[in-house]
């Protein structure tokens, strides 16, 4: 049986992921939530024949019997006020925001461990771009002493949420890379770009190599990597073939004679936003892949 | 706070900008010498981070060879009555990293975005504020935007509680026109005072400085020799003479800061700072300076001429912080190039 599904916030954020779930036979959209009663993201929700309340959070939890998963596209700070309510009404909330209350999951890295959590934090966009290639990296090596990756993104996907905290967006990311990448050291760093026409998301990932390390296991690995993300985010690319270029670096984690660059870039499927806006695509496709791993797993366990 | 009997405040950015001309190699002995020397001719502020500012070390921008804090602590060691400030740049360092200076005693913080991008900073004014620093809204590539844009983007700013508005020509690539336009406009729509720092790579880097004063800047940037990314900064040396010449008081002893040049920074550094082709290049395709050392080194690794990296980052309205798309510039290069000799 599809779960039912409320998301709460209709901006970008929440439209995008509106249109991702009308298409799922897993996921059943129940409303789309938001406070705003003039918002295009409630008109296109209406349009779809889908229920648009503006009362906010409250919303879900005064429908909570219908609702199985609510899927958080506000901020963190309305995600803190109410993941507890969201708990003990017996919703499984995912956090689009970077309020971090529960597991955070990288789907091709932790999706299976989590899926019985009942908040899970998706991170940030550039934490589901890079993670995975950290973790395939690390995967094939002894020791991965140090990563780090830099986001650009177009300054006209980046909404008032991330410009007035990015400090949240570097500090979750950069933690992302060590829990879930496997790397001992970190670092993240954002740049707005603000050309026009504006640049696809783009994310480099740079890995501290220890003598010793498999350079072809490196590259084959980034390689499977990048497919199993494209499978759930299509634009998913490289930009170019990854390298393993000689140091030697004084990283923060020691040195080392090699770095492997990795050159990504993320096309958005267009769903609500512009192409271009491929760093709130892979979050909201990061998000569906969860709720529909939710979703089977729950079908499969006998009611 | 600006001392009255200037006609404008002069900061030095040796142990910032420079940094990057060195492949941010500074140890304990450099600092030292160089902030004995400044505060001795009179600079009123030293600056002294990472080139790319606080958490500017990684591999996207270059090791420091010390950490910069240790080196922080030991520059407000030897400032005398001079003020310690640090750059930061919200996305690369944090807002807790200013915490961490002031404890060590730095009085004043330059926060830089790109110039279309000053929302980005408004945590980080606030903190330096809350941390009772001078707070500097520093708007780096400053020839990417209009003057109606820039004045936009500094009232944001100045409305997070900045003390003074800086724009930077980070690539060198401003007319003096262009500077008077942008000045002008700015002086007027502001309530607090504006700066200006300039670089070198079409030679106008002294010119330009002199001609903001003109216009109503009340600070202006330096590096001792000139020492800095791309073809350099405006040469804190040569400023401080041509103000004398022109009669502007600035407080600062010309003749000292000429031995500062000649006999701490120039013995270090590894290449003079020249106008050459590359350097030119950043200025003429308006590419920001740092790139410079890091495009030579991938044109050296995948191949490639240097001249065709930095005029394809042009090309591409790369911004500063992008050092990452070098990489990306250059193996594209170099596949074109072997596809074009297959």
């Amino acid at each position: 049986m599809a779960q039912r599904c409320a998301i709460v916030g209709s901006g970008n954020i929440g439209t995008d992921l509106m249109y991702k779930m009308l298409r799922s036979d897993t996921l059943e959209l129940v409303a789309l939530v938001g406070i705003d009663p003039e918002s295009d993201g409630l008109a296109r929700a209406k349009d779809n024949g889908i229920e648009a309340p503006h009362s906010g959070p409250q919303w879900v939890l005064d429908n909570a019997a219908d609702i199985d998963m609510v899927f958080d596209a506000t901020s963190a700070y309305v995600h803190m006020r109410h993941y507890a309510d969201y708990a003990s009404a017996g919703i499984t909330a995912i956090d689009l925001t970077p309020a971090a209350r529960g597991p955070k999951v990288i789907p091709p890295v932790n999706l299976y461990e989590h899926l019985d959590a009942p908040n899970i934090n998706m991170v940030t966009c550039g934490g589901q771009a890079t993670t995975p290639m950290v973790y395939a990296i690390r995967r094939v090596i002894e020791s991965l002493p140090y990563a780090e990756m830099v986001s650009t993104v177009a300054s006209r996907s980046a909404g008032p949420g991330t410009r007035q905290n990015i400090d949240e967006f570097t500090k979750t990311t950069s933690t992302a890379l060590r829990e879930i990448g496997g790397a001992t050291k970190s670092k993240a760093i954002i740049i707005l770009n603000p050309a026009e026409p504006p640049i696809l998301m783009r994310n480099t990932v740079f890995a501290g190599l220890p003598e010793g390390s498999d350079h072809e296991a490196v590259l084959d690995s980034v390689h499977e990597m990048v497919d199993e993300v494209a499978r759930y985010v299509p634009g998913y690319r490289l930009k170019n073939p990854p390298v393993v270029e000689t140091g030697p670096f004084f990283t923060p984690g020691g040195e080392v004679p090699h770095r492997a660059v990795v050159l990504l870039e993320v096309e958005g499927a267009g769903d609500y936003l512009p192409t271009y806006a491929g760093n709130l695509d892979i979050m909201t496709a990061a998000a569906m892949r969860v709720g529909e791993a939710i979703a089977t797993a729950k079908s499969k366990v006998p009611a | 706070m600006t001392n009255s009997s200037v006609d404008y405040r002069l900061i030095d950015s040796t142990l910032r900008d420079g940094s990057h001309a060195i492949s941010h190699q500074y140890d304990e002995d450099n600092v030292i010498a160089i902030v004995r020397g400044l505060s001795a001719a009179g600079v009123q502020v030293i600056e002294i981070a990472h080139g790319d500012g606080l958490g500017g070390s990684s591999f996207n921008y270059g090791f420091s060879k010390v950490d910069e804090k240790e080196l922080i602590a030991r520059a407000c060691q030897e400032a005398g009555d001079s003020t310690i400030a640090c750059l930061l740049l919200p996305g690369v360092g944090l807002a807790d990293d200013l915490k961490d200076v002031k404890e060590l005693g730095v009085g004043m913080a330059r926060i830089a975005t790109h110039c279309t991008e000053a929302d980005i900073s408004e945590q980080h004014i606030q903190m330096a504020k809350k941390l009772d620093m001078e707070a500097i809204g520093f708007l780096m590539m400053a020839h990417m935007n209009s003057p109606e844009g820039l004045v936009e983007q500094a009232l944001l700013m100045q409305s997070y509680g900045a003390d003074a508005i800086y724009i930077a020509d980070s690539a060198g690539a401003m007319t003096t026109e262009d500077v008077q336009r942008r000045v002008s406009a700015l002086v007027k729509a502001l309530d607090i005072p504006l700066g200006v720092h300039a670089h070198n790579n079409l030679a106008m880097a002294v010119s330009n400085s002199i001609a903001a004063y003109e216009e109503g800047a009340a600070n202006l940037d330096g590096t001792s020799a000139g020492l800095g990314a791309g073809a350099g900064n405006c040469p804190t040396e040569i400023l401080a003479a041509v103000s004398n010449k022109y009669g502007i008081e600035t407080g600062v002893d010309a003749l000292k800061l000429m031995d500062v040049a000649e006999e701490v920074v120039r013995p270090i550094m590894p290449r003079q700072q020249v106008i050459d082709r590359a350097g030119l290049i950043l200025g003429y395709a308006g590419v920001y300076g740092s790139f410079l050392l890091h495009a030579q080194k991938a044109a050296e690794r995948y191949d490639v001429p240097q001249a065709e990296i930095l005029m394809e980052l042009g090309r591409r309205q790369v911004v500063g912080g992008q050092e990452d798309m070098i990489i990306d510039v250059a193996l594209e290069l170099a596949r074109k190039h072997a596809e074009a000799n297959e």
